[in-house]
């Protein structure tokens, strides 16, 4: 067996109280704080969100959950946010890949406690919600719509909602239909022709949209868990509310298992980029993750330094200081919140991974990445030990019936083109959906061990090295 | 740093209840140095400078980005009004450096300097080199930090 035991110094151990307790299990008061990081108890307001001055507006949160729900806002009238984001379902879609107009190359991420993302996507190629909220408009695959459009549906459908809170939209009908910097060429010409004046008083009516939908996501928040619950009950730490197998998962993510390292904090995410030798997808185009997500967000107009951005340039201190594309940042991908993630299969940026028991296989067996370097190292954990690591994983799902469910109440009478929550909870769709159109053995599985060493912690001479 | 103790505690206490019989020191090793040196004010590493870091607001906490101040003397005490100092650092025992890229982004006088844009992304050991370069010459500097 590996070691995994770090040095205690014991000056640390003798200035931490341990709680002796009846089952005979000890808690160090720093154990204790550590659970504490991680429930919902430590998590603090949303942080402000000085580039999106609607943020906390109720107005603008209540006309960005009507065009959340709105299909009008899409290319073929049919896909809304709500498509994918399912709110009875975590705002995710249980799919391998996400499903609008036609199919996208990455898992839907679910919604909860997004606002505390620096970063948004599994590239974090976007650095606000709001600026989040446009790409899937204009993402063929997605709402496959563009800029022009969404103006004219705000002028026909939102008008009054709109102005009250961003003041006058500009004159539009002379502008086409359709027109945007989009992949469809009638589209991308019609948009050239525009004229500046008129790109730029559209391109301010689409980041308003992204701002409104921004202020609604920011009300998505965590619901408490069973974990939450055990924590904040007379009996913590002892057996209660949750069971002893389940503490014992909870001392493996904490401890040996180092789970902990990455998914981190109450949302179980350290927010940052990670390439875990996720196997690449052979019918997908190949996916660098974050180094060309890096990139992206350095370029994109609509981000915190951009014209349509609110904030000063001072305030944009995640984009200011974002460490740079970096070739050791190939296939990292965000680290995912592990609140409901049990109840949300399959996993990985584009659910390669069908089921939990088979993350912690990968997690154990660490294979090589198809590119870059992963951080994972082997594990040695018994099969007890697994079943009590996911049995942990299961507590931190939201308390049946405890969970808030959205449903589209629009201000303007939108009703009939409403998403229509239409899913039922349902297990993983193994082989069926979009990954059915997929070629068999459609995802290379390497169980090549890449050495003895850290678990969450990368390879010293190939990772993101200290320079 | 009272804070110190405390959260070298919350990292290393773990194992302690893994191998439930023993509260004492001693353990096992991976790269921990038992005497790190935790110090926050210290000479470079050629000696040409005495620096101390310190963080703008405590505690400081895995997450959220903050910012630092580093104080430069030269050997005899005098403080270092002008310099060029660089940042970097990261985890030695996962081998990553720093999620973000901080800078000094000004001097605030009397030989202080503002290093914006630090976050540390997990808990446990990181270090922190500066690279300063005034007219005294070039040196480094490495801090250890447990989080
Ligand atoms: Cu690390």
């Amino acid at each position: 067996m590996r070691i995994l035991l770090l040095t205690i110094p014991a000056v640390a151990v003798a200035g931490s109280l341990v709680l002796a307790l009846p089952s005979g299990q000890r808690w160090s008061e720093t154990e204790v704080a550590l659970v504490r990081s991680l429930s919902l108890a430590a998590l603090p307001a949303s942080p402000v969100d000085p580039s999106n001055r609607v943020a906390d507006d109720p107005r603008a949160a209540e006309l960005g959950r009507a065009i959340f729900f709105d299909t009008r806002f899409s290319g073929n009238g049919k896909v809304a946010c709500a498509t994918c984001h399912l709110p009875e379902r975590q705002f995710q879609d249980d799919l391998p890949l996400g499903q609008g107009m036609g199919r996208t190359d990455r898992r839907t991420m679910p919604l909860a406690g997004m606002a505390h993302a620096p970063f948004l996507f599994w590239d974090g190629r976007k650095d606000s919600l709001w600026s989040q909220a446009l790409g899937p408009l204009e993402s063929t695959v997605e709402h496959g719509g563009d800029r022009t459009l969404y103006a004219h549906l705000m002028k026909e459908h939102y008008r009054m909602d709109y102005e009250a809170i961003f003041g006058p939209l500009p004159e539009l009908s002379d502008l086409p239909r359709r027109a945007g910097p989009i992949a469809d060429p009638a589209a991308a010409t019609a948009w050239a022709k525009l004229g500046e004046e008129n790109r730029e008083a559209v391109n301010k009516v689409f980041a308003n949209i992204g701002k409104a939908v921004a202020s609604y996501e920011r009300t998505i928040l965590p619901p408490e868990t069973r974990f939450d619950a055990w924590f904040a009950s007379s009996k913590f730490p002892e057996p209660g509310i949750l069971s002893e197998d389940e503490i014992a998962g909870l001392r493996l993510f904490v401890g040996k298992a180092e789970c902990v390292n990455c998914h981190n904090g109450p949302l179980l995410t350290d927010n940052h980029f990670h390439n875990t030798g996720v196997p690449a997808l052979r019918d997908l185009p190949e996916d660098a993750g974050r180094e060309s997500g890096a990139r992206h967000v350095l370029e994109d107009p609509f981000n915190c330094l951009g014209p349509y951005s609110d904030a000063a340039e001072k305030d944009c201190t995640e984009l200011r200081f974002m460490a740079e594309p970096d070739h050791d940042m190939l296939r990292a991908f965000k680290t995912p919140s592990l609140r409901g993630a049990a109840d949300r299969p399959p996993y990985m940026h584009a659910g390669q991974i069908g089921t939990l028991d088979e993350v912690l296989s990968h997690y154990i067996a660490a294979p090589a990445a198809p590119a870059g370097h992963s951080e994972l190292r082997p594990l040695d954990l018994g099969q007890r030990e697994l079943s009590q690591l996911k049995a942990f994983l299961q507590t931190l799902d939201p308390i049946p019936g405890g969970e808030e469910v959205d449903s589209p109440a629009p201000p303007s009478g939108a009703s009939a083109h409403q998403v229509r929550l239409r899913r039922q909870r349902h297990g993983p769709r193994a082989l069926d959906g979009p990954r059915a159109g997929l070629s068999p053995g459609w995802w290379a599985y390497d169980h090549q061990p890449t050495g003895p060493g850290h678990h969450c912690g990368p390879l010293a001479a190939h990772q993101r090295r200290r320079r | 740093m009272p804070y110190f103790p405390t959260r070298r505690a919350i990292l290393f206490g773990i194992p302690v209840l893994v191998l439930a019989t023993g509260v004492a020191a001693g353990f096992f090793s991976r790269s921990v140095p038992s005497d790190l040196d935790l110090a926050m004010s210290k000479a470079t590493a050629s000696g040409l400078y005495l620096a101390a870091l310190a963080p703008v607001t405590e505690p400081v906490t895995v997450g959220p980005m903050h910012s630092w101040t580093v104080s430069l003397t030269d050997a005899a005490g005098a403080p270092i009004e002008a310099a060029s100092i660089s940042v970097d650092g990261g985890m030695p025992q996962h081998g990553h450096g720093l999620p973000t890229a901080p800078a000094v982004t000004r001097s605030i006088g009397k030989g202080q300097f503002l290093i914006e844009g630090m976050k540390f992304n997990m808990s446990g050991w990181w270090v922190i080199d500066l690279s300063i370069d005034s007219a005294a010459g070039a040196d480094t500097v490495t801090f250890n930090l447990m989080l």
